[in-house]
C-alpha cells in the first residue's frame, strides 16, 4: 500500500478527516475535504490558499512544478470567494479550492508560455473554456505549471526552463508531459490541477507522481484556450488525490462548448454518482498480448488489481489487442504531423519571440531556430516531411489507417468487456538523462497510453501502490468512447482496495 | 460592366490556327456579417487590426467555427452554378506568409461542397464549372520603401489582419473558354448571378471578386499545352487584355522555337503585359491535410432543397422571360442592361399595366439608367406613354420630351402633359396634305430623291418636319415619301 | 510502398524539410537530425507488416458532422489586445522584414 513520504505540515491539517477519509490516499486534504470546509465555514478560502502557498514556498524550490506561481491572483480570488460565502452567495462547486493549470492554457493577462523560449512572456487577452468554467466554479488558480515544451515528451526535461523533480525522488523525473501539473498536486502545492494528455501526458506523469490523472474522451472536455499540439488527440484533465477528486473535476469542465468543433454536443456526464456502485457483475478485459518491456514490479501490481476487483464481484475476461504495439508508430506520425503545422504560427509576426534578420524567410528561419528546443524541432522536422509531396501516403497517410485498425481492435475489444485494465507506464519514475540520448527510448514510455490518444477513448491513471525502488505505480483503466461512468466505477473500486 | 456582354469584340484570332484555351479561377468575398470561422466583423475599409478575435490573429489555443450563413450563401451560388452539393470536408494548406496568421489557410481540397456545375454565354455556349469551394481569406500586406516600389527589394511590410477569415466561394471553371470575350462574358455573367442570389457583393475595385486567369494556346485540336496564371486582373477589361497579350506572348514564344513554362505571371494593367512572378520549379509543398479542427460539412436534402427554392429567377431565365415580353433578341444589349440593373419586372408592369413592352424596353435603358430595380414612375404612367407612341398620338420626338417630364417628376399623366405642351402627331390626311406640299415646293429635293439619290431623303423629311412644326412622326413622313416616289415611278 | 520506404534520409532530405518548415538548423543539428529523423523512420516501417489495403483512414476519433455558428458579431479584441504582444508595428499594423525574393 502507497504511503507517501510524510510531507511536512505546513499550516492548514485537518488529521481527523485525514485519518478517517478512506478516499484519500494521501497526506494532503482532497477536494472534496476543502470544500467541504470551506462550505461549512471549517476554515476558509484564503487559509486553504496559504498553507498550499507556504508549502510552495517550502519546496518549489527543488520540484519546480510552477513556470508562474500567481500569489496575489490567487490571493485576490480567496478573498472575494470568503467574503461572497459569508454573504450566503454559492459560489460554485470548487470554491476556494487551489488549482494548477498547466502552462499551455490560455490565461488572459498571466503569461503562457509552454515551457518555451518562442512564447517567453506571452499575455493571452483571452481565456481556455476550461479556465473559464474553472473560475465560474470557484477555482482559486495558483500558477501555470511546467511541462515538456508544447507537450512534448514524457520527463519534463523538455522544459525551456528547466526541469520538474519528482516530488518522491528529486533525482528522477515526474514523467511528462504534464510533469508539472502531477508534481504540484502530489507535493502538496495545488489540491489538484489540470493537464493535457495528447499520448499519455496525464497519466504517465499521474502514475510516476502517485495522483489519479485522468484522459477524458476525445471531445467531452473543450480545447478552446488549450494550447494545440496534435489537435486530434489533445484532450485536457484532471489530476488529484482522489478519484472522488477527478469525477467533480472532470464534471466541471466537461460539456459541450460551442467554440470547438470537436466538441461532444452534450452535457458533463453525471461521474460522482458512478462511484459507490460497485464492480460486482461488470467485466474487466486483461490483454494476453501486452506488448513486453514492462518492468515486472508494475506487472505485478496489475495483477494485484485484477484480483482485487475479481473479489469485489467482478469478471476478467481476456482479450486481444494485437495492434497495440503499432500505436506508437501511427501516434509517432500523426502527432508529429498535425504539430507541424500547429505549431507554425510561432513565426515572428504576431507575438512571440522575434529574432530580427534581413528579410521575412530569415527572420522566420532565424526565429524558429532559437525559439523551440530539440524535442520540438525534431517532431516538427518528423511531421513536416511525413506531409510533404511523395511521402504522404507512405507515412502519414498509411499512419491514419493503423489509427482505424487500433480503433477497431479495441472496439471489438469492448464488445467483450466493460473496461481493460493495463500498466500506465511500463516503469516507475526513471532517473534524469537516464532516457533523453534516444528519443525512441523516451516514445516507448507512452506504448501503454497511446492508444487511446488515437481511438477517442476514456483512459485514466489510478496510483496503486509501488514498484522498484518503492516509487508510485499507476493502473490504467481504459474504456470505450463516453465510457467514463464504469471508468470511474473500477477506478473507485481499485482506490478502495489499497 | 454593363455592356461587356454585347460590347463589339476585342478578341482577335490566333495566328496559324493556333487557339486559346482559357480557365477562370474566381474568388469571391461572401457577404456574411462575420468571418468564415469566428465572430469578428467581415467588413471592407475599416481601421487596420480593428475586426480581429483570437481565431483571426491565429493566436495559440484559438479554434475554428463555420459560419453557418456562409455556407447556405456557398450552396446559393453552387446550385444558381448548376453544381451538386456534396458532403464536403475541409483541409490546412500551410505556407509562410506574414498576413496567413497561422500559417495555413483552411480550405476545401479534395472534397469540396459543390461540383459539376455549368454557367451559359451568349450563343448558347456551355462552360462547365469544376467546383465552388469554401475557404478563408488573408490578412493583407503592404509592401514599403526600396527602389522599384515592388514587391521585390521593398524595405519592409505592414500587415492588416481584418481581411484574414473572410469567407471566400472559389469558383473553378473547366478549361472551356476559347477567346477573350467569352472570358469576359463568364465574368459578367459570373457577377450578374453573384448579385442575384445575394452571396457577394462582387466588387472588382475592391477584391471582394478577384479573377486568376489560366492560359494555354495549341493548335485546334491538339492535347493541352503548358498553361500559365494570371494574377492581379483586376477588372474585366482586364480579363480581356491580360489573356489578349498572353496567349500572343505563348504564340510568339512557342513560333520562335521557345518553351513555355509553367507559372504563375502577373498582370501588370498600366504597361499592358504579364511578367513571371514565379515558377511552379520552386513549387510550394503546401502539405495539405484534413482540419482536425473541423467536423464533416453534410448538407442534409432538407437544407439543400430549401436553399435551391429560395433562390431567385437567375438572370439568364430573366433576360429570355424580357425578350419574350419584349419581342427582343434574348442577347440584345438592351435586355442585357435592362436585366443587370434589375429593372426587368417594372418592364413586365408596365406591359401589365396594357403598355408597349417593346416600348417601355427602350424607354427604361435609354431613361432609367440610375433609377434603381424599383422606379419611382408609376408602371401606368409609362403604359399610357408608349401607348400614345404607338397609336401615333405623339411624335416620337414628343413621346422624348414627355418621358424626360415624368422621368424628372417621379410620374404623372402623359396625356395631360401632351395637352398641355399642345403636343399631338397630325393624323393621317392632314399629314398626306403636308408632304404634297413640301414635294411641290422642293421640287428640285424632290427629283434628286425619284432619280435615286436616298440623301436627299433626309432634306424632304426635314422639310416636312420644320413645316409641321414638329408634330409630324419622323417614321410616317418617311414611309409617305417612300410611297410616293413609288407611286410616281410606276 | 516499399521503394518509397526506402528513400534514404539524407542531409539535402533533411536541410529541404528545414526549408520547409522555416527552421534554421545548425550544422551540429542537421547532422544529428539526420540521424535520427533515419533511425525513427526506420523504426516506424513496422506498420509496413499490417494489410491496410482496405482499410478506411481515420482523422477524427468522433465522425461529428455540421457543426456551425450562427453569422452574429461577438465582441473581439480591442486594436491595443490585438497589437500588445507584437514585436514591432507600426501605424496599427505588424512590421515586418521585406520579402525580397519571395512571393505571395
Amino acid at each position: 500500500m502507497l504511503r507517501p513520504r510524510k510531507m511536512a505540515d505546513f499550516g492548514y491539517h485537518r488529521q481527523s478527516v485525514l485519518m478517517s477519509n478512506e478516499m484519500s490516499n494521501s497526506s494532503f486534504p482532497t477536494v472534496i475535504e476543502l470544500v467541504t470546509d470551506i462550505r461549512q465555514g471549517a476554515t476558509t478560502a484564503s487559509a486553504v490558499l496559504e498553507s498550499h502557498l507556504s508549502r510552495i514556498d517550502l519546496r518549489e524550490r527543488d520540484i519546480h512544478a510552477f513556470n508562474v506561481v500567481t500569489v496575489e491572483k490567487a490571493r485576490e480570488t480567496a478573498a472575494r470567494i470568503d467574503s461572497d460565502i459569508a454573504a450566503g452567495i454559492n459560489c460554485g462547486p470548487l470554491a476556494g479550492v487551489p488549482i494548477a493549470l498547466k502552462d499551455n492554457m490560455c490565461t488572459r493577462g498571466v503569461p503562457t508560455t509552454c515551457s518555451s523560449k518562442i512564447l517567453e512572456g506571452w499575455k493571452p487577452p483571452y481565456d481556455a473554456t476550461v479556465v473559464t468554467r474553472l473560475q465560474q466554479a470557484g477555482a482559486v488558480i495558483v500558477g501555470k505549471t511546467n511541462l515538456d515544451e508544447f507537450a512534448m515528451g514524457s520527463s519534463t526535461e523538455n522544459s525551456a526552463f528547466g526541469p520538474t523533480r519528482n516530488p518522491f525522488d528529486t533525482s528522477r523525473v515526474p514523467g511528462g508531459s504534464s510533469g508539472g501539473s502531477a508534481a504540484a498536486v502530489a507535493a502538496g502545492f495545488a489540491a489538484a490541477s489540470f493537464g493535457s494528455d495528447t499520448g499519455g501526458s496525464i497519466r504517465q506523469p499521474a502514475a510516476l507522481c502517485g495522483v489519479v490523472g485522468v484522459k477524458p474522451t476525445y471531445g467531452l472536455v473543450s480545447r478552446y484556450g488549450l494550447i494545440a499540439f496534435a489537435s486530434s488527440l489533445d484532450q485536457i484533465g484532471p489530476f488529484s488525490h482522489s478519484v472522488a477528486d477527478a469525477a467533480l473535476l472532470l464534471e466541471v469542465i466537461a460539456g459541450h462548448d460551442p467554440l470547438d468543433s470537436t466538441s461532444i454536443p452534450q452535457s458533463a456526464p453525471s461521474l460522482q454518482s458512478a462511484l459507490s456502485q460497485g464492480v460486482k457483475g461488470m467485466r474487466i478485459g486483461r490483454i494476453v498480448d501486452l506488448p513486453e518491456g514492462s518492468e515486472p514490479e508494475v506487472l505485478a501490481r496489475v495483477d494485484v488489481a485484477f484480483e482485487a476487483l475479481k473479489s469485489a464481484g467482478a469478471t476478467i475476461v481476456d482479450v486481444t489487442l494485437p495492434s497495440l504495439s503499432f500505436g506508437l508508430t501511427a501516434y509517432y506520425l500523426i502527432a508529429p504531423a498535425e504539430a507541424s503545422s500547429n505549431l507554425a504560427r510561432y513565426d515572428g509576426v504576431r507575438y512571440g519571440l522575434r529574432v530580427d534578420a534581413e528579410d521575412i524567410n530569415a527572420m522566420y528561419g532565424a526565429t524558429r531556430g532559437a525559439g523551440f528546443g530539440d524535442e520540438v524541432k525534431r517532431r516538427i522536422m518528423l511531421g513536416t516531411y511525413a506531409l510533404s509531396a511523395g511521402y504522404y501516403d507512405a507515412y502519414y497517410g498509411k499512419a491514419l489507417k493503423v489509427r482505424r485498425v487500433i480503433a477497431d481492435d479495441f472496439a471489438r475489444a469492448y464488445s467483450t468487456c466493460d473496461v481493460i485494465l493495463s500498466p500506465t507506464s511500463p516503469t516507475v519514475a526513471f532517473p534524469f538523462g537516464s532516457k533523453t540520448n534516444d528519443p525512441l527510448t523516451m516514445y516507448l514510455c507512452d506504448v501503454f497510453t497511446i492508444p487511446s490518444n488515437l481511438s477517442g477513448d476514456a483512459a485514466m491513471s489510478v496510483p496503486f501502490g509501488t514498484g522498484a525502488h518503492g516509487l508510485p505505480v499507476g493502473v490504467q483503466v481504459l474504456a470505450p468512447a463516453l465510457g467514463e461512468q464504469p471508468m470511474f466505477r473500477v477506478a473507485a473500486e481499485l482506490e478502495r482496495a489499497l | 460592366m454593363s455592356n461587356a456582354s454585347s460590347a463589339p469584340t476585342h478578341s482577335t484570332t490566333l495566328p496559324n490556327g493556333w487557339e486559346m484555351v482559357i480557365g477562370l479561377e474566381v474568388h469571391v468575398e461572401l457577404d456574411t456579417k462575420t468571418k468564415l470561422f469566428s465572430a469578428s466583423p467581415n467588413r471592407f475599409g475599416d481601421e487596420p487590426n480593428t475586426n480581429i478575435d483570437p481565431v483571426t490573429l491565429g493566436l495559440p489555443g484559438a479554434l475554428p467555427v463555420l459560419n453557418r450563413h456562409a455556407v447556405e450563401l456557398a450552396m446559393r451560388l453552387g446550385l444558381a452554378l448548376n453544381c451538386t452539393v456534396q458532403p464536403s470536408t475541409f483541409h490546412r494548406k500551410n505556407y509562410f506568409y506574414p498576413d496567413l496568421s497561422k500559417a495555413y489557410q483552411i480550405t476545401q481540397y479534395d472534397q469540396p461542397l459543390n461540383v459539376d456545375g455549368y454557367l451559359m454565354l451568349p450563343g448558347d455556349i456551355r462552360i462547365g464549372i469544376e467546383r465552388a469551394h469554401l475557404e478563408e481569406d488573408t490578412g493583407k500586406s503592404t509592401h514599403f520603401g526600396g527602389s522599384s516600389g515592388r514587391i521585390h527589394g521593398s524595405d519592409y511590410s505592414l500587415v492588416d489582419f481584418n481581411r484574414a477569415g473572410v469567407p471566400l466561394v472559389e469558383i473553378v471553371s473547366r478549361p472551356d473558354i476559347r477567346t477573350s470575350d467569352q472570358a469576359r462574358q463568364y465574368v459578367s455573367e459570373l457577377r450578374a448571378i453573384l448579385l442575384a442570389v445575394g452571396a457577394s457583393d462582387a466588387k472588382m475595385e475592391e477584391g471582394s471578386m478577384r479573377v486568376d486567369v489560366n492560359v494555354s494556346v495549341r493548335q485546334a485540336g491538339e492535347p493541352y499545352g503548358t498553361r500559365c496564371e494570371i494574377k492581379n486582373v483586376n477588372s474585366v477589361r482586364a480579363v480581356g487584355k491580360a489573356i489578349e497579350y498572353e496567349a500572343r506572348r505563348q504564340v510568339d514564344l512557342v513560333e520562335s522555337g521557345g518553351v513555355i513554362r509553367q507559372e504563375t505571371r502577373h498582370w501588370d494593367d498600366a504597361e499592358g503585359r504579364t511578367h513571371t512572378l514565379r515558377t511552379k520549379e520552386d513549387a510550394d509543398d503546401y502539405r495539405y491535410f484534413l482540419e482536425p479542427d473541423l467536423v464533416l460539412l453534410d448538407p442534409d436534402q432538407e437544407w439543400i432543397d430549401s436553399v435551391r427554392e429560395s433562390l431567385p429567377m437567375l438572370p439568364a431565365a430573366r433576360r429570355e422571360r424580357l425578350a419574350q415580353a419584349t419581342g427582343s433578341d434574348k442577347e440584345s444589349e438592351a435586355i442585357y442592361v435592362v436585366v443587370e440593373r434589375g429593372q426587368d419586372d417594372y418592364v413586365l408592369s408596365v406591359a401589365l399595366s396594357g403598355g408597349d413592352a417593346s416600348r417601355a424596353l427602350v424607354y427604361v435603358q435609354q431613361s432609367f439608367a440610375d433609377a434603381g430595380p424599383s422606379p419611382r414612375v408609376p408602371a401606368k404612367d409609362l403604359a399610357v406613354l408608349t401607348v400614345l407612341e404607338r397609336d401615333a398620338k405623339v411624335t416620337s420626338t414628343q413621346a422624348k420630351t414627355i418621358l424626360a417630364e415624368i422621368v424628372a417628376k417621379g410620374g404623372g399623366d402623359p396625356v395631360a402633359i401632351a395637352d398641355a405642351k399642345g403636343f399631338h402627331a397630325l393624323d393621317s390626311s392632314a399629314l398626306s396634305d403636308l408632304v404634297d406640299v413640301v414635294i411641290a415646293d422642293q421640287g428640285e429635293a424632290w427629283a434628286k430623291y425619284c432619280g435615286g439619290e436616298e440623301k436627299a431623303l433626309g432634306a424632304l423629311v426635314g422639310a416636312v418636319m420644320k413645316t409641321s412644326k414638329g408634330k409630324a412622326d419622323g417614321k410616317a413622313v418617311t414611309a409617305l415619301l417612300q410611297d410616293r416616289r413609288k407611286s410616281n415611278i410606276e | 510502398m516499399a521503394s518509397e520506404r526506402s528513400i534514404k534520409i539524407t542531409p539535402e532530405v533533411v536541410t529541404k524539410v528545414a526549408r520547409l518548415a522555416r527552421l534554421n538548423l545548425t550544422a551540429e543539428e542537421l547532422a544529428r537530425t539526420t540521424h535520427q529523423l533515419a533511425d525513427m523512420l526506420e523504426h516506424f516501417r513496422d506498420i509496413d507488416k499490417l494489410d491496410l489495403a482496405d482499410v478506411v483512414p481515420m482523422t477524427q476519433p468522433h465522425p461529428l458532422k455540421n457543426i456551425f455558428r450562427q453569422d452574429v458579431v461577438v465582441a473581439g479584441l480591442s486594436h491595443q489586445e490585438v497589437l500588445d504582444n507584437a514585436p514591432a508595428t507600426q501605424d496599427g499594423r505588424f512590421r515586418v522584414p521585406p520579402t525580397i525574393g519571395f512571393d505571395v
